[in-house]
């Protein structure tokens, strides 16, 4: 009897074991002293400090994104809390399910402005799916409980649980997870055999079809994964993959016609454009995907499947929109075309196929590496060579890099690609490698980096060295906020304001002052050398990769452009942005 | 909508009246609130009230306006907020009715007060508090009636109003309990 009672800290690491939690990523402070205190005495749970608390969200991201589970993240009240703010706005907008805990001034003081105290459930309550204040200990277990389900369910994203000092003190009765908890996803469970019979016939009689995969693929698990690689082939249609959804189908098949969107390829936004029928799988029409609205797939008949209700029909209406998770969807769909198609059998698709070829040709992403100096491109499509037989986990942070990184690493599996896509957080990149590594450690993990966003978090490598991950930090450094001084370069005239990165630290000492190695090359002939022993070293690496400093993006569809007015290079950016397309991000 | 989309066609706006099961717990309100407010939409009237305190759920009764397009957003939306259990689109079920109180101070003297309580009495309005300068009325009914009253009013005097907003149900035997018992 006496053996439930305990206090609430404890209760809560408790409830976390049960639900689970291996690994917690967090940062202490005054109002979280007595979690860490029953921390302390825990064998069950790892862990983590960073060295600020938006890493320690990011990290966690890594961490769920990489293995499928629900990251967990440890602040304290005030600075604590507000300093997780972006992580939890970034893990919301890539539906990633994280549970972030955080301290808060006892409940006698809430509402005083007493030290430390900041109204988190408020500022949080936008950037969170659900979030809750603990008044009464006695509901403590159940919130967490709940709070688990709540975020791994349905979409996934962040669950916020607000924890006074005195609830963690009170001396409580342990509750059990029951084992019937509610689902929160809201929507009917039941598919439309009526609707998936219609689909899939419009699949099959489908002269010109596409299937576009996002994240929605990833977070639905790697069966659903194996699930659209099979209706692909069985369709022998082409598909296309958000940034978000890389990895979903190998970048190896036939049929993969790589990234599509802002800059994706010539060939995945032209068989956009031109389809007449378009699947989209767990991705959401996001605005670097479309182009102008007006002009997308203007003569397509349109499926997407969403687990989550709002999805659908929020920015393009489709003609069938199917809610549900996107593993029991497809196994639907790819019975039923199977039976189908045993009746009768899909026309080839070869004049689609040709034409597709023919975009293809134009090979979009095509560069020259000449001289010595190294092409960002080359850079990527070396370090994909030469890690590709190992077990890589790429993390990345955002800007050019990260575009190049999308275009030229090659992903064969899903859940190995860390990418904040939604909100984009420079600085995601570094503290999401941590998380990755801690959860697969003989894994290689590296963090395609741009010397500014690097900036951004670079505290993390001490986190880096204090828990001997050997990470490796693949910094594209081009001196430039590449991504703003290439917009600039196309929409403002060349005027680079504030889009040098001035002062940088000299990387390979930066690397050495944490006792780890520093490698840095400039030459092209050099970058094999390099990368592999950028790999062979056993501990953390900063590589300094040198690179051409003006290189741009391509290809691109420029803002308020449509997917067939693409440009492929500089020369191309013959027409003026419209005023309109220069007041979108 | 997304700012690709500016102006293109403009679709016809309508008022829906959405009726909201909740959870009777702090920051739901907060929520609904601000997804309304994050996402860009229009709250005409909002009135939220306790009905079953066993289960600590409450009521909210909302109008907005919008395109089909973004009222199905809204409801979606809404659809996702955890404490949200039930959505329900009044106007787009069928009949139902719609109920507003006002309360309307008037300070008046002289002849306009034999007319403004003449006035209350055609609209059967209440007449709460009176003073040699003024009255309070209340009055209930549909909010196209309570604006024609508060018009009249204003053309008497000075006058101070407090509404409570729409309150919204559907007509007929259909109730929510078996949704409920569910929650
Ligand atoms: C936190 C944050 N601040 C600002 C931006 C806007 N932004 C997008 S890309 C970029 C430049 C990134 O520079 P760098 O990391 O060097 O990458 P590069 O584009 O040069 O590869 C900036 C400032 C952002 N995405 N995130
Ligand atoms: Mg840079």
């Amino acid at each position: 009897m006496t053996l439930n009672y305990m206090s609430g800290a404890k209760a809560v690491i408790k409830a976390l074991v049960d639900n689970g939690v291996e690994v917690i990523f967090g940062y202490p402070g005054g109002a979280v002293l007595p979690l860490y205190d029953a921390l302390f005495e825990n064998k069950k749970i790892k862990h983590i400090l960073v060295r600020h608390e938006q890493a320690a969200v990011h990290a966690a991201e890594g961490y769920a994104r990489s293995t499928g589970k629900v990251g967990c993240v440890l602040v304290t009240s005030g600075p604590g809390a507000t300093n997780a703010i972006t992580g939890l706005t970034d893990a919301l907008m890539d539906s990633i399910p994280i549970i972030c805990l955080s301290g808060q001034v006892p409940t006698h003081l809430i509402g005083t402005d007493a030290f430390q105290e900041a109204d988190t459930t408020g500022i949080s309550r936008p950037c969170t799916k659900h979030n809750y204040l603990v008044k009464d200990a006695n509901k403590l277990c159940e919130i967490i409980h709940k709070s688990f389900e709540i975020a791994s369910s349905g979409r996934p994203g962040p669950v916020l649980i607000d924890l006074p000092k005195d609830i963690q003190l009170t001396n409580i009765k342990y509750v059990n997870k029951i084992s019937k908890i509610k689902k929160y996803n809201n929507h009917s469970s039941t598919l439309d055999e009526n609707v998936i019979n219609k689909v899939a016939k419009l699949l099959l009689q489908a002269e010109r079809p596409i299937i576009y995969g996002g994240g929605g693929v990833v977070n639905s698990g790697p069966q659903a994964s194996k699930l659209l690689t099979e209706l692909v082939n069985i369709l022998d249609c082409p598909v296309t993959l958000t940034l978000m959804g890389l990895g979903c189908v190998p970048n190896t098949n036939k049929n993969f016609l790589g990234m599509l969107g802002m800059h994706g390829t010539y060939e995945a936004n032209l068989a956009m454009h031109n389809c007449d029928v378009m699947l989209n799988v767990g991705a959401r029409f996001d605005d670097r995907v479309t182009g102008r609205l007006n002009a997308f797939a203007p003569n397509s008949k349109k499926v997407h499947i969403d687990v989550d209700k709002s999805s659908i029909n929020k920015i393009v209406s489709v003609d069938y929109g199917i809610v549900g998770d996107c593993k029991e969807v497809l196994s639907a769909l790819v019975k039923e075309i199977k039976k189908l198609h045993n009746q009768k059998t899909i026309k080839p698709k070869t004049k689609w196929w040709s034409q597709i070829t023919q975009w293809k040709n134009k090979d979009s992403l095509g560069f020259k590496q000449i001289g010595n100096n190294i092409k960002p491109q080359q850079a990527i499509k070396s370090l994909y060579e030469q890690t590709k037989n190992f077990d890589t986990y790429i993390t990345t942070e955002v800007g050019q890099h990260q575009m190049w990184a999308a275009q030229y690493f090659g992903f064969s599996k899903p859940n190995h690609w860390m990418t904040s896509g939604g909100l984009g957080t420079m600085g995601y990149g570094l503290p999401s490698s941590v998380g990755v590594q801690i959860a697969h450690p003989r894994s290689l993990v590296i963090d395609i980096s741009g010397e500014a966003s690097f900036l951004m978090n670079m505290q993390e490598l001490s986190t880096i060295v204090q828990y001997k991950l050997p990470i490796k930090i693949f910094i594209l450094n081009n001196e430039w906020m590449g991504m703003v001084r290439q917009w600039q370069e196309l929409n403002h005239g060349s005027r680079y304001s504030e889009s040098y990165t001035a002062s940088l630290p000299d990387f390979v000492k930066l690397a050495e002052s944490f006792g780890i190695t520093g490698l840095r090359v400039d030459n092209i002939n050099n970058l094999e050398a390099t990368i592999d022993e950028m790999i062979n070293i056993k501990g953390p690496v900063i590589a300094d990769i040198r690179v051409e400093k003006e290189e741009n993006c391509f290809p691109m569809i420029p803002s308020g452009a449509a997917h067939n007015e693409m440009i492929l290079s500089s020369d191309d950016n013959d027409k003026d942005t419209s005023n309109e397309g220069l007041a979108l991000v | 909508m997304s700012v690709y989309q500016k102006n293109e066609f403009k679709e016809v706006e309508t008022s829906r009246t959405l009726s909201l099961v909740v959870d009777n717990q702090p920051g739901t309100l907060a929520r609904v609130i601000g997804l309304f407010s994050g996402r860009g939409y229009n709250i005409e009237s909002l009135t939220v009230t306790e009905i079953d305190k066993i289960r600590n759920l409450s009521r909210i009764s909302l109008v907005t306006r919008g395109t089909s397009m973004t009222i199905e957003q809204i409801k979606s939306q809404l659809l996702r907020i955890v404490p949200v259990h039930i959505v329900r689109d009044l106007t787009l079920e069928g009949l139902f009715i719609k109920s507003e109180l006002a309360l309307v101070k008037l300070v008046v003297k002289g002849a306009n007060r034999v007319e403004a309580l003449r006035i209350a009495e055609t609209f059967r309005a209440k007449t709460l508090d009176v003073t040699l300068s003024s009255f309070v009325f209340e009055l209930t009914g549909k909010p196209s009636k309570l604006d024609a009253f508060i018009d009249l009013m204003r053309s008497l005097g000075d006058t101070e109003i407090s509404r409570t907003g729409v309150s919204a149900i559907s007509r007929g035997n259909k109730t929510e309990t078996k949704v409920l018992e569910q929650i």
